[in-house]
C-alpha cells in the first residue's frame, strides 16, 4: 500500500460529497473558460491585426471621410510600401439584426494588404471588374445560404438608397483567429452611387489602410502622414491597425470589465465549494489523525494526506470541467449568431488558466484543514468523538 | 537499568484560567519485560500519564526516559519519529482506519520505515498470524467483531517491534469473552515475545494478569 | 409539533466554518446575478427614460439611429407647420430640428479617446426636455460658439470644465455650462446652438426633428400623412420613447443572454454547493436525527427543519450578495452605443424587481439544494439512525 492509496480511498469515503464537489468545480471550471473565451473573442480583431498595417482616420471622428487625393499622398511618405482604403457601409441586409460588418474596399490592391483574407485569384478578378461585385466571408454564407451569383439587397443608411449587389468571391481566414463576417464590396460602385445621388460625398473614403514595410518605423511614418495634412480641412490621425481596433474594444471596456470580474468570482467560487468540503472532511477525521500521530505519522504527512485529497478533487474537476467546455463553446459558437463572435475559439492559455485555477483552490482549500489537523493536539484529537 | 523512568513529572492543564492538576510529583520506573497495569478511578489521571509515556502528551514538569532517551525534550517531529520506532498503542475503541482493511491497517505504521513492500507483507502476515487473525486479512473493520477489531489494532501495534506496547482501557468496550481472549493475548505477547506491557484499566480481572499494579488516585501514585 | 427554529439556529452556529463557507459562495453567486440584472436595468433606464412619452422623432427611414439620419431644412419646415402639432407658450411650433454628430476626446486617466455625441440644438430642445438642468455656469447663448456639456461629460472627458475650450467642426468652441439630464443619455451628450453647428461641420442638413403634438391620439393620422407626402415620405416618425428603447435593445439583448447563460451555470454550482453541505449536516446529525424522532417528532417535521436550514443559509448568502451589489450603484460605467457609436455612461441601478428576482433565485438555490439531503434525513430509520456514531 502507499500513501496514495489512502488519499485515494479517503476520497471514495463520501462517495455523493466527492461527486457533487467534482461536479461543482466542473461546472464552475467550465463557465470560467466561457468567460475567457467571450474576452479574447472581443479582444480578436486586436489580436489579430498586423503589425505591419497603419490606418489613417479623420482626426475628429472615423465617421468623417478623408478625400480620395490623400491616398497618392500618402504613398509617396518615405517608408509606405502600398495604401489601400475602405469605407463603413453598414446599410441594413434583411432587417435591423443582421449587423455584420460591410465595406467598400480598394478593389485595386485592398486584397494585397490582408493576407488573411484567402481568396482566389479569379474570384478577385471578378470584384475588380463587376462594379456591384462583393465577396463574401464563409460564415457568412453559411448562415445566409449564399452561393456566387446570389444577389444580396441592401438598404442604405449612411448611403442612402437601395444597393443590390452580386456574390462574386466567397473568403476564408487564413486561420482560426480571422474574421470570416466581413462583406467586401467594390468601392466604385459606392462612388459611382453617390455621384448621382449627392454629388458633395462622391470621391471620399473612410479611412486609409497603409502597408509599412518595417514595424518599427511605425512612428515616424504616422507622423510624416499626419503632418502632410495638418492645417488642411480634414486633418488626419493615424496610428496601428492595433491601436485602431483597441479603440473599438476599449469603447465597450466596462462589459469586458465586468466580465472578466466574474471570471475571477468564479475562482472565488471554486475555492468555496472546495474549501467546504474539505473542512468538513477533515472535521470529522480529526480522531483518525490523531491516531495516525500516535502511530509516528508526521505533520507533512497529515498535510499531504489532505492536500492531496483536496489536489485529486480538483484536477478531476478541473478536468472534467476543461473536457466539457470544449463542445459547449463550439456548441454556443453554433447557436449565437456569427456576427456576435465573428472569432470564439477556447484557447489554449485560457485552458491553461482555467485548469491551474482549479488546482491553486486545490492548494488553498486544503491549507486551513491542514492547519487545524496539525495542530490539534493528539490527546484533543483521541477525546473527538465521530 | 530500568526501561521506562518517570521521574517526578506533574502535568496540569488551564481551563478558564484555572489550573487543574492531574498529576502530581510521580516517579516510577518500568523494568524491560515487564507488565504493568496501572489503576484507578476515573479521572485519576491514568491515561494522562499513559498518554505522557507513549509521547502523545507532555508533562507540565519533570521527565521521561524511554530506553535511555528523554522524551520530554523532543521535539514535535522527532517525537513522532520516536514514537513509530518504539511505542506500539491500542485504544479502547480500536481506532482502526474504517476505509482500510486489516491488512492496510497493520501496514500502515510500516510506511513510515524503510522497508520493501515484500518485506512489509512479511511482516504483517506474521502480526496479524500472532493475533490469530491469518484469515481475516482483507476484510474491512466493519466486517470484524469487536474482539476482532482489538486484534488488529494490537497486530498494528506490534508490527513495528515496538520497545513499549501502551494499552488504554483494551477491554474497555468488549464483551467479557472478547476481553478474556484479549487479555490472553497480551499475557502471551509479555511471556513469549517479551514485550514490556503499560496497560491502563479499571477492570480487576484485567488487572489480574498484570505481573505488577500501581494505583493513581486524584494525581498521585499510592 | 414542530422542531423548534433555535435548534436550527444552533446547529448552523456550532458549524460556524461550513456555514460560513456556504453563505459566501452562495452570496457570490447571487452578487453576480443581481449585478447581471442591474447592469441589464441601468441600460435600459438610462435610454429609454431619455425618450419622453410625449415627444415624437422624426428621422430617415432607413436610418437605425439619428447619426445616420438626414432631414433637409424644407422638408423640417413643411412638419413644423403641420396643425397637428402643438406651440411653444410664445407661439412658435413646439418642435426642434437637431444636428447629431461625433467627436473624439481624451478620456480622463487614459491615453484613450472616446466618441462624444454633439448635438446641435434650438431653444425649443429646451422646452421639449423639461428634465435638464443646468448645474453649473449658464445656457450658452444663441448665434455664438458656446457650448454646454452633460454632467457625466464633464466628469469622464479631459477639457470639459467651465471656462474651457473644445476644437471641433474647424472652430472652437468654449465652454459655459454643465447640465444634468437626471440620470438620461443626454447626460453623455455635448449641446451647442444647431446654426453655429450645421456651418462649422459643413453640413446642409439636419439630423433629426423632435416635436410635441397637440393631442397624442393623432399620431397615426400623422405618420400616414407624413408617408403619403412626396416631400416627407422617406422619413419616420416614431414615438421618442420607442425610439430610445429601439436603441438600448441590442445592449440589453446582449447583456441578457450573457447573463442568463451566466446565471444557469452559475446556479448549478450554487446548488450543489448548498447540497453538499446538507448531505454532511444530515450525516453528522445521524443520531441527533434518530434521537428527535424517537422523542415523536414526525418524518415531515424533519424534513421541514432540513428544508428550513437550506433555505436560511440560502437567504443569508442573498442578503449579503445584494448588499454588497447595491454598493455597485456608486460605480457609472460607460460602453459604446452599439446603435449610434457613441459612449453612453449608465450605472448599475436595483430596482424592486431586481431585488424580487434575485431573492426568488437564492430561495431556489436553497430548496432544491436543501431538497434531497432533506428527504434523506426524513427517510432514516430510527433504530439504525440511533445506531450510527
Amino acid at each position: 500500500m502507499h500513501i496514495l492509496k489512502l488519499i485515494f480511498k479517503n476520497m471514495l469515503r463520501h462517495k455523493l460529497r466527492s461527486f457533487l464537489t467534482v461536479l461543482g468545480i466542473a461546472i464552475a471550471v467550465m463557465a470560467f473558460g466561457l468567460m475567457r473565451t467571450v474576452i479574447s473573442s472581443w479582444n480578436s480583431g486586436v489580436e489579430a491585426s498586423a503589425a505591419n498595417r497603419l490606418v489613417t482616420v479623420h482626426a475628429v471622428s472615423f465617421i468623417y471621410p478623408l478625400p480620395l487625393s490623400y491616398q497618392d499622398q500618402i504613398a509617396k511618405v518615405p517608408g509606405v510600401r502600398k495604401v489601400s482604403f475602405a469605407n463603413w457601409f453598414q446599410g441594413i441586409y434583411k432587417d435591423k439584426d443582421q449587423f455584420f460588418a460591410r465595406f467598400a474596399v480598394d478593389p485595386d490592391n485592398f486584397f494585397d494588404l490582408y493576407p488573411e483574407v484567402v481568396v482566389s485569384p479569379k474570384e478577385k478578378e471578378a470584384m475588380k471588374n463587376q462594379r456591384n461585385g462583393c465577396i463574401i466571408g464563409a460564415k457568412i454564407a453559411r448562415t445566409y445560404n449564399l452561393k456566387i451569383g446570389d444577389l444580396m439587397n441592401i438598404d442604405g443608411d449612411i448611403y442612402p438608397g437601395q444597393w443590390q449587389m452580386q456574390v462574386v468571391g466567397i473568403y476564408h481566414g487564413r486561420d482560426e483567429t480571422s474574421d470570416e463576417t466581413w462583406m467586401l464590396f467594390n468601392w466604385h460602385y459606392l462612388d459611382e452611387g453617390l455621384k448621382q445621388a449627392s454629388p458633395g460625398r462622391a470621391g471620399q473614403v473612410g479611412w486609409y489602410i497603409v502597408d509599412i514595410g518595417d514595424p518599427n518605423q511605425r512612428a515616424a511614418i504616422s507622423a510624416a502622414i499626419d503632418n502632410l495634412f495638418t492645417n488642411s480641412p480634414a486633418e488626419t490621425k493615424t496610428q496601428t491597425e492595433k491601436e485602431f481596433n483597441q479603440s473599438f474594444v476599449s469603447m465597450s471596456g466596462a462589459i469586458l470589465t465586468a466580465i472578466d470580474v466574474v471570471s475571477f468570482v468564479i475562482i472565488g467560487i471554486i475555492l468555496m465549494i472546495l474549501m467546504n468540503t474539505m473542512v468538513m472532511t477533515a472535521r470529522e477525521r480529526i480522531r483518525e489523525y490523531a491516531v495516525l500521530k500516535t502511530l509516528g505519522f508526521s505533520s507533512s504527512h497529515l498535510v499531504s494526506l489532505i492536500g492531496g485529497e483536496s489536489l485529486l478533487i480538483s484536477s478531476i474537476g478541473g478536468a472534467l470541467g476543461v473536457a466539457i467546455t470544449f463542445p459547449i463553446t463550439s456548441g454556443i459558437h453554433k447557436v449565437v449568431p456569427p456576427q456576435w463572435f465573428p472569432v470564439f475559439n477556447l484557447e489554449t492559455m485560457t485552458v491553461v488558466l482555467a485548469a491551474a485555477s482549479a488546482l491553486l483552490a486545490g492548494v488553498l482549500a486544503a491549507a486551513f484543514p491542514a492547519t487545524r489537523a496539525v495542530q490539534t493536539k493528539i490527546v484533543d484529537g483521541l477525546r473527538q468523538i465521530g | 537499568m530500568s526501561l521506562v523512568s518517570v521521574q517526578n513529572i506533574s502535568k496540569s492543564y488551564w481551563r478558564d484560567s484555572q489550573e487543574i492538576r492531574v498529576l502530581t510529583n510521580i516517579s516510577f520506573d518500568i523494568a524491560e519485560g515487564d507488565f504493568l497495569g496501572l489503576m484507578g478511578p476515573s479521572g485519576s489521571g491514568k491515561t494522562t500519564l499513559l498518554n505522557l509515556i507513549a509521547g502523545i502528551d507532555k508533562p507540565t514538569k519533570g521527565s521521561i526516559t524511554v530506553s535511555s532517551t528523554d522524551i520530554s525534550k523532543l521535539n514535535e517531529s522527532e517525537l513522532a519519529k520516536w514514537r513509530a520506532r518504539h511505542i506500539g498503542f491500542v485504544f479502547q475503541f480500536y481506532n482502526l482506519m474504517p476505509v482500510l482493511t486489516a491488512f492496510e491497517n497493520v501496514e500502515l505504521p510500516l510506511l513510515l520505515s524503510k522497508l520493501s513492500k515484500k518485506e512489509r507483507r512479511e511482516h504483517v502476515e506474521f502480526a496479524l498470524q500472532i493475533v490469530g487473525l491469518g484469515d481475516r486479512v482483507h476484510h474491512y473493520p466493519k466486517q470484524l467483531s469487536g474482539g476482532q477489531e482489538q486484534r488488529v489494532a494490537i497486530a498494528r501495534a506490534i508490527v513495528t517491534d515496538p520497545t513499549v506496547l501502551v494499552a488504554d482501557e483494551p477491554t474497555g468496550d468488549l464483551d467479557k469473552v472478547s476481553a478474556e481472549e484479549i487479555l490472553k493475548l497480551l499475557e502471551r505477547l509479555n511471556t513469549e515475545f517479551k514485550k514490556t506491557i503499560i496497560m491502563v484499566t479499571h477492570d480487576p480481572r484485567a488487572a489480574e494478569r498484570a505481573h505488577k499494579i500501581r494505583h493513581l488516585d486524584k494525581g498521585e501514585l499510592s | 409539533m414542530k422542531i423548534p427554529l433555535t435548534y436550527t439556529l444552533k446547529s448552523l452556529w456550532t458549524r460556524k466554518l461550513t456555514t460560513t463557507l456556504t453563505i459566501g459562495g452562495i452570496s457570490m453567486v447571487v452578487f453576480v446575478f443581481a449585478a447581471v440584472l442591474m447592469l441589464a436595468y441601468g441600460v435600459e433606464k438610462t435610454l429609454i427614460e431619455t425618450g419622453s412619452d410625449e415627444n415624437v422623432i422624426v428621422i430617415r427611414k432607413a436610418a437605425q439611429a439619428e447619426l445616420q439620419s438626414q432631414i433637409d431644412r424644407d422638408a423640417a419646415n413643411i412638419i413644423k407647420t403641420l396643425p397637428e402639432l402643438a406651440a411653444t407658450p410664445d407661439g412658435k411650433p413646439f418642435a426642434a430640428n437637431e444636428l447629431f454628430v461625433l467627436i473624439n476626446i481624451f478620456k480622463k486617466g487614459s491615453g484613450d479617446m472616446g466618441n462624444v455625441t454633439v448635438r446641435g440644438i434650438t431653444s425649443e430642445s429646451m422646452l421639449l426636455r423639461p428634465q435638464i438642468k443646468i448645474l453649473e455656469g449658464k445656457m450658452f447663448t444663441a448665434g455664438t460658439s458656446e457650448i454646454i456639456v452633460g454632467s457625466s461629460i464633464a466628469k469622464r472627458f479631459q477639457g470639459c470644465t467651465i471656462g474651457e475650450r473644445l476644437k471641433f467642426g474647424g472652430n472652437y468652441w468654449t465652454i459655459v455650462g454643465v447640465f444634468d439630464g437626471n440620470g438620461t443619455g443626454f447626460d453623455s451628450e455635448i449641446w451647442g446652438d444647431v446654426e453655429q453647428m450645421l456651418p462649422a461641420f459643413g453640413r446642409p442638413v439636419f439630423s433629426s426633428l423632435t416635436f410635441r403634438l397637440k393631442n397624442q391620439s393623432d399620431f397615426d393620422a400623422l405618420k400616414t400623412k407624413i408617408e403619403s407626402d412626396r416631400r416627407l415620405n422617406y422619413l419616420e416618425i416614431q414615438h421618442e420613447k420607442e425610439y430610445y428603447a429601439e436603441q438600448s435593445r441590442l445592449m440589453a439583448i446582449f447583456i441578457r443572454v450573457i447573463g442568463t447563460v451566466v446565471s444557469i451555470i452559475f446556479s448549478f454550482g450554487a446548488t450543489i454547493g448548498a447540497m453538499i453541505t446538507m448531505y454532511a449536516a444530515v450525516a453528522n446529525r445521524t443520531v441527533e436525527i434518530g434521537t428527535l424522532r424517537s422523542l415523536g417528532f414526525r418524518r415531515r417535521n424533519i424534513l421541514a427543519a432540513f428544508l428550513i436550514e437550506s433555505v436560511l443559509i440560502a437567504s443569508l448568502g442573498a442578503a449579503i450578495g445584494l448588499f454588497t451589489a447595491s454598493f455597485l450603484q456608486l460605480f457609472v460605467i460607460s460602453t459604446v452605443n452599439f446603435g449610434t457609436f457613441s459612449e453612453l455612461a449608465f450605472g448599475f441601478t436595483l430596482s424592486l424587481a431586481v431585488i424580487k428576482y434575485t431573492a426568488i433565485f437564492a430561495l431556489g438555490i436553497g430548496f432544491i439544494g436543501g431538497f434531497l439531503p432533506a428527504v434523506r434525513a426524513a427517510r432514516l430509520n430510527i433504530v439504525n439512525a440511533l445506531r450510527a456514531s
